[in-house]
Order: structure tokens, then sequence, then C-alpha cells
């Protein structure tokens, strides 16, 4: 659940001056409508397609706002407080707009026995954001740190956006970083 | 193990034997390696021949708790009348576990087909593959494997032509470790808050959508097609002769300060000495293995003595003082101070709890706030007390048992390393050597 120190989703993320006033354009529409329904024959009622709907929701705005959550309710037939109270329970879904490039570090003790701390420490460096949870002035990125990501043999394992990068050492950030432009 | 690593020459890879291999991950190529003959004989035997002979294996469930999977198979009621669901756990999020994400990446079909069988065998027309969301590549993988499992006719509503219907679905998390819990997880899969429910009814009673429900970790159910290929006395004979409770072969991820961390597979009874200094090469260079955590960080830290003198399965490691969990074994070395470890594993559980339960909500809180006080030199001789004042009351007082596991690092490690707690009191100094950063 997202009231922790280091969750990845929208809790802890810092709200931007960006994004909040943008008007919402449908996202359940034409081709993406069919998906959600074809998706949902998958389960015996509407509701539980709602994590996935959720997601197509991110996956084309980057970000789960206010107004899509209202579209989601409509579409599964739900009320939007309860499709919040959804929302903010899972770390994934960003209820703020964030950096073009979402950088989790992994830190949980196993990371952190092998040096989580110092890829924290340069990524936050080099990108320019300074501090967790922070977009850098560019827009570009937003870098926070994430509990276990489930790869620990390989740490220290760094997600950005959907990439799930293993074996990251602090003299290996930059060559991360370049990655993304 | 095969990756990253060679495999071990002590190692038996069953589960593993592909792992790297990527040509195992298509269809055809999981048939050229023996794929699917297993789901292909369950559908002839009737399913409770198939309970049966998962049964007499003795396999266990590979999560973490280690119940009977035959026997949880058993408690299905078929011919109820009611849908029946199989629900397969790919949520692995316990620190220090990642062997199911291996299994997904590498023998995505060993999956499928372990899915596959389980579902028949409890009568259950729909399986669901709950996978974190984080683990996008797992992800990618196991839809494929899904969908070219239903094209190639092998799942679907005539699966390999036994005129049964087995839908298999994937379903992508969204991100909280409590998700892993049974209960939660089904919540989760419903469209809900992954709160854990309160039991009974237990999930073959009324599981996922209030229907009778199975739920097994990917491991697990990758390891049935093995027992159903080569048979229940095979599986019982990768043991150590005097322990007939844990069968078969076990993944092992090891991670922190060893030479090799990675995922090995040994059969149950393994000498964890020999596993600890020659699998995984033992210490770093210029370094000393001081603590383990075996079974992932819900279970005792162990000191490296205890450890070295244990056995690798269930019995062996309740006997040397821990659990074997969900086999996630993590290595600590003299360079690190068991205080800080202990406070950063306080706070992934301070961070994790769905706050339904006030013992867990506050102790979770308040037993981070010490410890995290006491590493910054604070501390007290009366923290002790407190701590395990709280500790207790968030032991065995919940709806699920996250709350326990928070108070376990605390325990063990004041048990076994309270001189490094007092030394941070009295501010000495004690050996512990500063961290190095490759
Ligand atoms: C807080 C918590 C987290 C858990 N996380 C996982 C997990 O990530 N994967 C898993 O297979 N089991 C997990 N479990 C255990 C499951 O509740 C359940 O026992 C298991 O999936 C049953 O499958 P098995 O019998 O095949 O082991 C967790 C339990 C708890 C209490
Ligand atoms: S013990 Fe903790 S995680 Fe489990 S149900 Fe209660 S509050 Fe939630
Ligand atoms: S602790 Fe970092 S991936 Fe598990």
């Amino acid at each position: 659940m997202s009231h922790g120190p280091s969750a990845s989703g929208g809790a802890l993320v810092k709200a931007g001056a960006h994004g909040h006033d943008v008007p919402h354009e449908p996202v359940f529409v034409g081709e993406t409508a069919a998906r959600l329904e074809t998706l949902i024959e998958r389960y015996p009622n509407r509701q539980a397609a709602l994590l996935p709907a959720l997601w197509m929701l991110q996956e084309a705005r980057g970000w789960v706002s206010e107004a899509g959550m209202v579209e989601v309710a409509q579409q599964l037939a739900l009320t939007p407080a309860y499709v919040k109270g959804v929302v903010t329970f899972y770390t994934m879904y960003h209820q703020h707009p964030v950096g073009k490039y979402f950088i989790q570090v992994c830190t949980t003790s196993p990371c952190h026995v092998c040096g989580a701390e110092d890829v924290v420490k340069a990524f936050l460096e080099q990108t320019g954001c300074g501090e967790l949870g922070v977009t850098s002035d560019d827009g570009k990125f937003t870098v926070i740190e994430v509990e276990c990501l489930g790869a620990c043999g390989f740490a220290t394992p760094v997600m950005v956006n959907s990439d799930f990068l293993e074996s990251i050492t602090p003299n290996r950030v930059a060559e991360v970083l370049a990655r993304y432009p | 193990m095969g990756y990253p690593h060679q495999p071990h020459p002590r190692e038996n890879t069953v589960l593993s034997r592909y792992f790297g291999d990527a040509e195992a991950r298509s269809v055809d190529g999981w048939k050229s390696r023996g794929g699917y003959k297993a789901l292909q004989s369950a559908l002839q035997m009737d399913p409770l021949a198939v309970v049966n002979v998962v049964k007499d294996s003795g396999l266990r469930g590979r999560g973490g708790a280690g119940f009977p999977t035959g026997l949880k198979w058993s408690f299905m009621k078929l011919g109820d009348g009611k849908p029946h669901y199989l629900c397969c756990n790919a949520d692995e999020s316990e620190p220090g576990t990642f062997k199911d994400r291996e299994i997904m990446r590498w023998t995505p079909h060993a999956l499928v087909e372990g899915v596959a069988i389980g579902a028949y065998a409890i009568g259950a027309e729909t399986a669901y593959i709950y996978i974190r969301g984080e683990f996008t590549e797992p992800l990618a993988i196991m839809e494929q494997a899904v969908a070219d499992a239903r094209a190639a006719g092998i799942i679907g509503k005539n699966a390999m032509g036994s005129g049964k219907t087995i839908d298999v679905w994937v379903h992508k998390g969204a991100g909280a470790y409590i998700c892993g819990e049974e209960t939660a997880l089904m919540n989760s899969l419903e469209g809900k808050r992954g709160n854990p429910r309160i039991k009974p009814p237990f999930p073959a009673v009324s599981g996922l959508f209030g229907m009778p429900t199975t739920i097994n970790n990917v491991e697990t159910l990758a390891a049935v097609p093995h027992i159903l290929n080569h048979g229940a006395e095979w599986y019982k004979k990768l043991s150590r002769p005097d322990n007939p409770k844990s069968t078969g072969t076990k993944l092992w991820s090891v991670c922190g300060n060893v030479q090799r961390p990675g995922n090995y597979e040994v059969e149950m009874g393994f000498p964890f000495g020999e596993f600890l200094h020659d699998l995984c090469g033992g210490a770093l260079p210029g370094r000393k293995l001081k603590a383990v955590i075996p079974g992932g960080s819900s279970v005792p830290i162990i000191t490296i003595a205890e450890a070295e003198a244990g056995v690798m399965d269930y019995e062996g490691m309740v006997a040397c003082g821990t659990m074997l969990g969900s086999a996630g074994c993590i290595v600590f070395d003299d360079a690190q101070s068991m205080p800080r470890q202990i406070a950063r594993l306080a706070r992934f559980y301070a961070h994790e709890s769905c706050a339904q339960c006030t013992q867990c909500r506050e102790g979770t809180a308040w037993t981070t706030k010490i410890l995290e006080r006491m590493v910054a030199g604070d501390g007290t001789m009366e923290d002790f007390d407190t701590l395990l004042s709280i500790a207790d009351n968030m032991t065995g007082k919940t709806i699920c048992v996250l709350s326990d596991s928070c108070a376990v690092p605390v325990v063990s490690g004041i048990q076994r390393f309270r001189h490094e707690f007092e030394a941070l009191i009295k501010r000495t100094t004690i050996h512990v050597v500063p961290q190095v950063i490759a």
C-alpha cells in the first residue's frame, strides 16, 4: 500500500506544475474500447477488469488522472470513489504526471547490502532530479526508490519505465541514462 | 542452474535445466524437450488419480508455507456444480526471492503445463496466473506462451483434444507485496484493494469470486509435470533418506554478499555449508560471512555457524533455528551492520502493510521508528524491551502473517546480534568493515 516513504506510485511522486488542467480525452473509444470488452470476457464480472483497465489508461496517458478514473468507473459500472480507492492502494499507478522516464531503484535489504544507496545517489545527481519523487526541470526524469523488484541476485535492479535493467552499479548510471534521450 | 552461471555438478537441474536456453520458450521447443507429455497423459487420467500422484510425491507448496500440494488439491469438491478456479501465484515479492521470475522467463510452457494439469485435477475450467506488475519481461513471455498454447490447441475449449475446457489467463498486478498473500491476491484479481481476507472460509470453500479456489506458487505448479512424467516414487527419492517429509528438488535464490549470487537447484536435504561455500562461492575477497536469512525476509535470521550446520529442507531449516519459507537466501558479511539491515527490513514491512489490522499498521511503523533511531545512535537499553513487546503484540494476532513477518527479523536479530545493537547504544566501535562499492 502506498503510504510508505519509498512508494513508487502516486503518493510520493510530487505533483508537478503541468498536467492537472489538461482536459481529459476519452481513452476507451474505438479499438481500445473493443480491447477492454474482449478482456472483460476473461472474467465472470466487469469489476475484475479494473486493474487491466487502469493499466490501459496509464499506458495511453502516462498517468491515472481523476477524470481517467471517472471514465474507467463508467466503463466497468463502478463508482469513481471506488476506483480511486483501488488506485491509491497500488504503487504502480501514477496519480500525478511523471517524467518521460520513470526510474525505480530497488533499495530493499538484499540490494542495500550490495550498494543500492549509491546507485540511487548517482541517479539523483546525474538526472538533475536531486530529490526522490521530483521530476527534473527538463521533464525527462523522475527517480524513486522501490521495494524488492524480485531480482535480488542481480543487484541492483532498476526499472526505467517498463525496461527492467539488472546489475546496475553507480559507474553504469551514465551509460544507462545515455540510452534514454 | 545454467543462468547466469553454468550449473554446478552438485545441482540436480529438473526445473532449471533449460534456464538460459531461449529455444525452450516456444511451444515446439518445449515439446521437443519433452513438454506437454505430462498434460496429455493427465487428461487421460481421472482427476482424482492426478491428485493422488501429486499427494504420493510429497510435493509441498513452494510459495512459503510448505503446505502439501496434493492434500490442498483434494479439498476441492469435484462435481459440486460450482465453477472452480485455479490461481497461480506469480507475485514473487518476498525480499531475497527471484526463482519464479526465472521459471517464467525461460520455461514459460513448464508453467502453462503445470497450471493446466492443476486446473484439470481440481475441476477448474479457468486459471489465472497473477504476475506482479514490475515483472515486465516475464509478463510478456507468459502472455506469449499462453497465446501460443491456445493457438496450438493445448489449452482452451478443447484442451489437447480432450473435450475439456482449460482456459488460462495472465493477470497483471500493480505493485503491492501483500497481493502475494493468497486471499489478497484473490481480492486484487476481483478488482479490489489487495486486503487479505479473514479465514475461514478457506479458498477451497469460498475463494476467487466466492467460488472454490486453489492457489499455488509458480514453482509448485512447474514441478507437477515432472512428477507425472517420472512418477511419485522418483520424486520422493530426491530427498535425504531419513526425512520423507521434504521431497523433490528445490530452487534456491541466493543474493547479498556472496561470490556467485543466482538460482541453484538442489535436492531436498542438501548440506547448507557446502551450498554456501562451494556452490555460491562463499564470501567476497577479504570478507567473512556473518549471517543468513535462508527463506526470504520473513524467516528468522541465523548466524553463519548455525547455517553451516544446517540441512536444506523444511525440517532441516527448522532444526537450525529458521524456516525454508520461499528459499530466498540472503547472505550478510562482516561489512554489514545487522541493526541497520534489520531496520531496513522493518521499513519494508511498514511500507507493505495493508493497514487493516492495528497491530500490524502501528507495530510495523513503530518498530521501524525505534530501529532507525537506534541505528542513528539514539537508542537506549529500554528499546530492547519495547521492541520485543511490540513484536509479541504483532505475532499471531492479525488477519494475515505479514505482521508476524515483521516481528521475525527483529526478534531473531536481537537474539543473535544483540551485541551490535548494544554497541550502537553505548557508541562503542565494533568490527564493522567499511563497505566497499564495486
Ligand atoms: C504477506 C505474504 C506474501 C506472500 N507472497 C507470496 C508470493 O509472492 N508468492 C507466493 O507464491 N506465495 C506468497 N505467499 C504465500 C501464499 O499466501 C500462499 O501460501 C501460496 O501462494 C500457496 O501456494 P503453494 O501452496 O504452492 O506454496 C505470501 C504470503 C504472505 C502472508
Ligand atoms: S497483518 Fe498487516 S498486511 Fe496482513 S491483513 Fe493485517 S494489516 Fe494487512
Ligand atoms: S531486494 Fe532488490 S530486487 Fe529484491
